[in-house]
């Protein structure tokens, strides 16, 4: 009865909070869907600036250079002790079922496949995604942005479009400087150190990895790539707020950009794995 | 609300604005149907309290912001009714001096002024764009020993003296100066607002629009003067007719502003 009593006499509150809670949840969704669909355009209309006069031909090397030369060492760094520590792994499970001899094809199919490109995206949109989102939201506050723009220079054209163009790219490339470094990781694990024979480890190798295994890795590392240049300079290029702004942005642009791989990453496995079946280049 | 139908004839006007309203949340107007005409060749000053949409105002003639509603006539050329290649050209006829220069901080001084030649003067060569450069940068002020400085190696003065020189490179139509002497000291002030008044001289024919909240240099430099009030034009004119308003918003920001003057 005291219950009722209490609802009764704060029913206004109650209405106004549940309504409060729906209009949070309903909202948010809002939110979501318009920051895609305007992440989304601003994808769209960069890539198209891409082809426009006059080409951006010295931004897309510096940005080249930024990107691929000095993601060099970390992906060296990173590849070989990934290569050192899934080739140990494997062997150790291999062991138990004493099948060692398919510690190399496994190491290489997950190499090329999987963690090559993964990895190679994660690390890449930590360092230079985060970058490139501190960087034009720093400009966006600074109004250099502006400034820019009343010069009759499209900003997008300039600043956003051989950055993606330029992350597409080098990311494959860096994949596959992974790819390599990794294995040559698993060799030296493998061979020299726990004694297996070289010549059944890169025999195995070569019967079980296709090219197709590692075609498929490059062409991951390069959505990869395109994920995380749309998505920090999107956060980048519309920042605001000062300081504050311009960190938020960059934390959001690396956060949603490692997220989204490892989701696309996912899709555009299961797609080409379809695609290599339909068109029978699949084991 | 009550606006003052401003300027002179159409055909001697740099920009030309009718019933300019603007409205970010879609409640509130920043410009509630301004009216305003900007004089050919003059140097002009926009006034007014802080809050009153002279910065958004600028916007707008500067094209980055769209209004809600209204026309916008820059040079002869409704802005809202170019492509993007016509808006591309119309901004190169177009100098700005942002408020703290707004400088790229990746390049030296010389390279900022280098970029809009390099981006609309294709038909010179390298060496060419850094004499014209050099020259813009001495014309403002700057000595040639500071010319390849980083901005972040100069003081707010230097930076601004390239802001102009950037903004003076491809011999712009019209000049805007956003809040040209916010956070200077009242000496650099003064520097500065030689440096718009001297510059305006050696352009003969081009247009200056200074939006400042600084009455004392509005009346020191100005030709002609707009002051903004509730989003729209309060009063529009010569130094006199400011001196001789009856109204007492006009007034009180005139006592005011000399005092701090």
């Amino acid at each position: 009865m005291q219950l009722v009593q209490a609802w009764k006499n704060n029913r206004g509150r109650i209405n106004d909070a549940i309504d409060g809670f729906f209009f949070n949840i309903l909202f948010g969704i809002y939110e979501f869907f318009t920051s895609c669909g305007k992440g989304c355009i601003f994808f769209y209309q960069s890539c198209l600036l891409i082809f426009r006069r006059p080409f951006r031909w010295e931004e897309l090397v510096r940005h080249m250079e930024f990107i691929g030369n000095r993601s060099v060492i970390i992906i060296i760094m990173t590849s070989i002790f990934t290569g050192l520590a899934l080739s140990y792994q494997i062997y150790l499970g291999f062991k138990l079922v004493n099948a060692v001899n398919l510690v190399g094809p496994t190491v290489g199919m997950g190499i090329t496949r999987e963690l090559g490109p993964v990895l190679t995206g994660l690390l890449v949109a930590a360092r230079a995604g985060g970058a490139m989102a501190a960087r034009l939201g720093t400009m966006r506050v600074s109004e250099q942005i502006d400034a820019m723009e009343v010069m009759g220079v499209d900003p997008k054209q300039f600043l956003v479009a051989p950055r993606i163009l330029a992350a597409v790219l080098t990311v494959p490339l860096l994949c596959a400087i992974f790819d390599f470094v990794a294995m040559l990781g698993a060799h030296l694990l493998c061979i020299n150190v726990l004694g297996l024979d070289q010549a059944i480890f890169w025999d195995k190798i070569q019967l079980w990895l296709n090219p197709g295994d590692i075609y498929q890795g490059l062409i991951k590392a390069g959505a990869f790539g395109v994920t995380f240049a749309a998505v920090c300079t999107n956060r980048g290029f519309n920042a605001s707020g000062g300081a504050k702004g311009v960190g938020e942005a960059t934390n959001q642009g690396v956060v949603n950009s490692m997220v989204l791989i490892i989701i696309i990453n996912f899709f555009m496995t299961n797609f080409i794995r379809f695609f290599y079946v339909l068109n029978g280049w699949a084991k | 609300m009550g606006q003052v139908s401003a300027g002179p004839a159409p055909e001697l006007a740099a920009v030309r604005i009718d019933d300019l309203k603007k409205s970010f949340d879609g409640k509130e107007f920043v410009l509630n149907g301004l009216n305003l005409t900007i004089p050919k060749g003059k140097l002009t000053c926009v006034i007014g309290f802080s809050g009153t949409g002279k910065s958004v105002l600028l916007k707008h003639i500067l094209g980055l912001i769209r209004p809600t509603s209204g026309y916008i006539e820059v040079l002869g050329q409704d802005l809202w009714k170019m492509n993007l290649d016509q808006l591309i050209k119309m901004r190169t006829r177009l100098g700005v001096l942002f408020q703290y220069a707004a400088l790229f901080d990746d390049m030296t001084g010389m390279e900022n002024v280098i970029f809009p030649l390099k981006e609309h003067r294709r038909d010179l060569k390298p060496y060419e764009w850094e004499e014209i450069a050099g020259r813009k940068l001495v014309a403002a002020g700057l000595d040639s020993k500071h010319h390849h400085k980083l901005p972040a190696e100069m003081s707010g003065g230097m930076r601004k003296r390239v802001g102009l020189a950037r903004a003076l490179a491809l011999d712009p139509e019209i000049l805007l100066y956003d809040e040209p002497t916010t956070g200077l000291d009242p000496i650099l002030t003064e520097v500065v607002d030689d440096l718009i008044l001297e510059t305006h001289r050696n352009h003969a024919g081009s247009t200056s629009i200074v939006v400042s909240h600084d009455l004392f240099a509005a009346f020191r430099i100005s030709d002609y003067i707009v002051m903004l009030d509730k989003g729209g034009v309060l009063l529009a004119g010569t130094q006199d007719v400011f001196h001789k308003s009856e109204n007492e918003l006009v007034k009180k920001f005139l006592s005011k502003g000399f005092k701090q003057g």
